[in-house]
């Protein structure tokens, strides 16, 4: 099969390509970034996914398949251009699957569609629609891509379209959300709150992409590793210094003192937990994380930055 | 290689009896090997809440509890009672009993208020020992998981009674009946009481209370809402198997709904006996 990944040059995006090479698949990709030194046989086109050359690689390559890992978060790009990347970009990479005969699509999103809030339920299920994004703006782009690759599944039924609600990647790389909170030494937490957190080793990520190709899956599913630990746990199995700030002071602490920067709407984040219920995905395709958090949190932990 | 450390135990500083911790290890839960469970709940955060509350149990209040064999040893189960107290005093003592009279020990899992999700300390203690806030989703998660529920469908209705009320029941919600048929739970009815001897509520101050970010401030003779070392009553009362459809009308579901709250009243006018001396314990009838 021949698999068109964009945003290839990412550290998902990296480790997807590997685990279909591996399964003898043809892989191609499109990104902003370069990719130096691809594995032999990658063809990685640097373009932007909006413009007119991304599409031409739909055309002349006409792949089977296609992973969408372009979207970008606030840690790496400011509102306006973010908005124009997600929702411009996963847009049109939709629309050059059903014009150019793309049999399958992934949509790789991310468990904060479901946001975090005192009132919500642990283990959301795919049905939720996304709550409290009011409260964290920073999200609503991607919340929006999501629900919008979601769409594919009525306006092209030709398309195959798998969207994937993934939770937070942890492993050796040190890359992700979760990752650039835990940089250390130091963590900030809010004192008094102790939120579970749901993670997974960034090997299980990509296989869990690779297999949701491999099984043809259709549909809206969340992935979740091993069950959700409590904030605390991480940061000690991390090695780190767990720095609990009284409420009203941690907006102000942010950036201060050796502590990440987070954008006012993460608070919520570090207060509840945002837990998925993944039994359907692992029903549909018998994944199975091969890291439990222990592992996983160890691998993150002696890997040095 | 760096080896993983056992995770922290909270800040919280409480001390563990090593009886209690033992018997928190019967639990029949999925703790993972750190002592936490899928919902987490920490092992040790229980062992230090059974030790607390072990005391007030066992020492501090004169428990009598008839009944207990009516739990489910194992399996679903949805303890069903009313609330008797100003301050969930009722809870605690359903939770420590589920802890200490049965066997094996299990946890009472309640349905929390909305606002302690966002108090500190209060929000991270209360995730730790199980007590979610009162959602159906969390209601039938844990059901079809085979814990053991305790609803109190009073709500903050039902802690806010008076001394002079304390014996009545208020209005029941309907939802734990429609959750009872849809997940096959067998619903336990129980009745507390004394709590209203023991946190002599004369008036409840909703204002301050909003302040402090509570549904209100129960007041006593003596100010503070703290329980004095009265006798308490606790009856379980035998299993209610409802049949029927959770999308039944609301007329169906309020008939459900009628017949559990009149078997509550009549295991909390025996109780009331039983506490006043005019109802031996072998004469209770728990049908």
């Amino acid at each position: 099969m021949k698999v068109l990944i964009t945003g290839i040059a990412g550290n998902i995006g990296r480790l997807v390509t590997q685990r279909l090479l591996d399964h003898g698949h043809e892989v191609i990709g499109i990104d902003r970034r370069p990719w130096y030194h691809p594995p032999e046989g990658v063809r990685v086109f640097q373009h932007d996914i909006r413009k007119r050359p991304a599409e031409d690689v739909f055309r002349t390559q006409r792949p089977d398949a296609m992973v969408h890992m372009a979207t970008v978060t606030h840690l790496t790009h400011r509102s306006e251009d973010r908005f124009r990347i997600n929702l411009g970009g996963t847009r049109a990479v939709f629309d050059h699957c059903n014009t150019y005969g793309v049999k399958q699509a992934i949509f790789v999103g991310r468990h904060t569609y479901y946001g975090a809030a005192p009132d919500s339920a642990l283990y959301h299920t795919e049905a939720e629609p996304p709550m409290a994004v009011h409260t964290f703006p920073e999200l609503s782009d991607l919340v929006a891509a999501d629900l919008y690759a979601g769409s594919a599944l009525w306006r092209y039924p030709n398309v195959d379209t798998a969207v994937l609600r993934m939770c937070y990647t942890l492993g050796p790389l040190r890359q992700g959300t979760l990752a650039a909170f835990l940089r250390g030494p130091r963590v900030p937490t809010v004192m008094g709150f102790d939120p579970l957190f749901q993670f997974m080793h960034e090997l299980d990520t990509a296989e869990a992409i690779c297999t949701a190709l491999d099984k043809g899956l259709r549909g809206v599913f969340n992935v979740a590793g091993p069950p959700p630990v409590p904030l605390s746990v991480v940061i000690q199995q991390a090695g780190l210094v767990n720095v609990p700030i009284p409420e009203l002071l941690f907006s102000l602490a942010l950036g201060r003192f050796g502590l990440p920067k987070l954008p006012r709407g993460a608070l919520a984040h570090v207060k509840h937990p945002v837990v998925m219920d993944s039994s359907a995905f692992q029903e549909a395709t018998g994944w199975k994380p091969a890291h439990d958090e222990d592992a996983t949190l160890l691998a993150f932990r002696t890997a040095e930055s | 290689m760096v080896t993983p450390r056992m995770i922290p135990a909270s800040l919280i500083p409480l001390p563990t009896d090593p009886d209690i911790a033992a018997r928190v290890d019967a639990i029949e839960l999925p703790f993972n090997r750190h002592g936490v469970d899928p919902f987490g709940v920490d092992k040790r955060e229980l062992a230090k809440l059974y030790t607390l509350i072990g005391w007030f149990y066992r020492r501090y209040f004169d428990v009598s509890v008839f009944g207990q064999h009516n739990v489910p040893a194992r399996g679903r189960g949805m303890l069903v009672g009313n609330h008797s107290g100003g301050v969930a005093l009722d809870a605690v003592m359903v939770i420590a009993s589920a802890f200490f009279d049965l066997d094996p020990p299990r946890l009472a899992q309640g349905m929390a208020e909305k606002f302690i999700q966002r108090v500190p300390f209060l929000a991270w203690f209360t995730s730790r020992i199980g007590q979610l806030t009162g959602l159906p989703e969390h209601c039938i998660r844990l059901l079809e998981d085979d814990r053991l529920l305790m609803v109190f469908p009073e709500g903050a209705r039902g802690t806010a009674k008076l001394y002079r009320e304390r014996d009545s029941l208020v209005g029941f919600g309907t939802g734990f009946v429609r959750l009872a048929l849809q997940t096959g739970t067998p619903i336990v009815p129980f009745a507390f009481v004394g709590g209203g001897e023991a946190i002599p509520t004369i008036t409840n101050l909703y204002k301050p209370g909003k302040l402090l970010g509570i549904p209100y401030l129960p007041v006593t003779p003596y100010l503070a809402p703290l329980p004095l070392p009265v006798s308490l009553q606790l009856l379980y009362g035998e299993p209610i198997e409802l049949s029927g459809s959770p999308s039944d009308s609301d007329d169906v579901i309020a008939g459900h709904v009628n017949t559990v709250k009149d078997r509550i009243a009549s295991l909390l006018s025996q109780g009331r006996s039983v506490r006043e001396g005019r109802l031996s314990p072998e004469e209770i009838d728990f049908g």
